[in-house]
């Protein structure tokens, strides 16, 4: 049985737990051209080595951010979303002058 | 023939001819090199020499000649696919497959002896139903076939109606088959190198040269060699290999794990998979019950066995064939599986010029290998992207224009 820790949960069966994917600094949806959005969306690092990742804790629907080597499963660390995403993200569409014009 | 058997048996130098010689120096420059010496790599390198007459071609093996995933594949062989491309594309490797030993003068030991998939509910009726009619309107081999139907066609599946997933109908596949992965491989390189190919192991890439967008060379760990064209077949290390050309690529790699009992008298003939329960079951010629089922939950670059899949995949083995129960496990293994997001592969041209990619195989690749060789070849000898591979090409992601292929893996959809 592999063991991940949860931020929120403490240490679970990795069997509890959601993969997310890679994270990715998210680009500007208002300046970003649709090639880099689709490689934003569907590209991934698929790194060999150490990566910083989505996981979710399925029962408690909490998301979370973990460091894990993909060649030697090795958890580094598991954190909280927020040391990352310290700031609230507001989205406002582009278009508000074409809208009001 | 006696004698001859016992002249063999009583020599000490054993006469058996070697199916190739391997290449010993790297030249200095070739028209094509191929990264991967596995199935896919040795059938571009084949089609190439044989019907393009491009013999100056050398494929550059980390390892050994079919030592990765086309060891480690389940060998299943069909064309049972969703979307039109996915269908025509299979297909047309399914008929290739089936004068492959002819091809080569050397058995493959291909075996059509059919593929069920089953249904345990009325949604996967639905979708089989669906899926029969593109296959048929393609002319592929696809029924939807009932219960007493499927009690015929394997005598000794669990038809149980008390069981926790009852079997209520199955998609029938004619077309299915199997053949020795090794095989394939072999027949390739042997064809190939026969007619001037190069297959050179335990050279590894290391880096692409690339001048003016345009590919010119490749770093080996055996020195440097300049080459008209590159083919990427690197299936479970696409990625990595890309990057070193600057390429990135829509993938993530998973572990898919497979196991395989001890050999019993022959009992199963077809492939028989259930999407419900996620596994799927064929008995090999040499009597050994193939187990296999869907992916690991999450990426990873390495081809441990985990305690988890082995029980998952023996409780659903076990579901489908309570027989099974008394059976020894002989190995369990996995393979790296280049998932991308639309289960289709990435065939054809990349942003970098005279630079081919073959990848994004997930867990098709196998039965692709000999269309994926016809059609590759085709590509770099005309430089024209043929219409079968169109639709397969990198650029589709930044198109929105992904070949979603949910029929792609017999056991995870």
């Amino acid at each position: 049985m592999k063991i991940l820790t949860c931020p929120l949960n403490g240490p679970r069966n990795i069997s509890e737990f959601t993969y997310g994917g890679e994270y990715h600094p998210m680009p500007d949806p208002n300046t970003t051209d649709s090639r880099a959005w689709a490689e934003h969306v569907f590209f991934h690092d698929n790194a060999a080595g150490i990566v910083t990742e989505w996981w979710c804790h399925t029962a408690s629907s909490f998301w979370f951010l973990a460091e894990r080597n993909t060649i030697s499963d090795e958890v580094i660390r598991t954190f909280e979303a927020s040391e990352i995403f310290n700031q609230r993200i507001d989205f406002v569409a582009a278009s508000t002058k074409e809208d009001t014009a | 023939m006696p004698f001859g058997l016992l002249k063999y048996g009583l020599s000490n130098d054993y006469p058996a001819k070697h199916h190739f010689t391997p290449a010993t120096q790297l030249k200095k420059h070739y028209d094509v090199v191929i990264i991967g010496g596995g199935g896919h790599g040795a059938a571009i390198a084949y089609n190439l020499a044989k019907y393009h007459g491009i013999t100056n071609v050398a494929i550059l093996e980390k390892s050994y000649l079919g030592g990765g995933n086309t060891a480690r594949n389940t060998a299943v062989i069909r064309s049972n696919y969703l979307t039109e491309s996915g269908v025509k594309f299979y297909s047309e490797s399914v008929k290739l497959y089936n004068n492959l030993s002819n091809e080569f003068n050397y058995n493959v030991m291909m075996e059509s002896r059919g593929q069920l998939t089953l249904a345990h509910s009325d949604a996967a009726i639905r979708s089989f139903r669906w899926r029969a009619e593109v296959n048929q309107h393609l002319g592929v081999r696809s029924e939807l076939v009932d219960r007493q139907t499927i009690a015929e066609l394997v005598p000794n599946l669990n038809m149980s109606e008390d069981s926790r997933f009852p079997i209520m109908a199955g998609l029938w596949h004619a077309d299915g088959a199997t053949a020795r992965h090794d095989a394939v491989a072999w027949g390739y390189a042997k064809g190939a190198c026969d007619r001037g190919v190069e297959l050179h192991q335990l050279t590894e890439v290391e880096d692409i040269d690339i001048t003016n967008g345009r590919v010119t060379g490749v770093k080996t760990n055996r020195g440097r060699v300049e080459c008209g064209a590159v083919v990427q077949a690197v299936a479970g290390a696409s990625s990595i290999v890309a990057k070193k050309a600057g390429i990135p690529l829509p993938i993530h790699c998973y572990p898919l794990q497979a196991m395989v009992t001890q050999p019993y008298k022959p009992i199963l003939t077809p492939h028989v998979s259930s999407p419900q329960v996620h596994v799927y079951v064929h008995q090999t010629s040499r009597g050994e019950f193939v187990i296999g089922g869907g992916s690991d939950p999450y990426p990873l670059y390495n081809t441990r066995a985990t305690l988890d899949q082995r029980e998952s995949l023996s409780a659903a083995a076990l579901e489908l064939f309570p027989f099974l129960a008394q059976a020894r496990m002989l190995r369990q293994w996995a393979g790296t599986t280049d998932m991308t997001p639309d289960y289709s592969p990435i065939m054809g041209l990349s942003p970098v010029e005279n630079y081919y990619l073959d990848a994004g195989w997930g867990t098709w690749g196998f039965k692709a290998t000999p269309i994926c060789g016809v059609t590759m070849a085709e590509l770099v000898a005309t430089k024209k992207v043929p219409d079968l591979i169109k639709p397969f090409e990198l650029e589709r992601f930044y198109r929105f224009e992904q070949v979603n292929e949910a029929g792609a893996t017999a056991a995870s959809h």
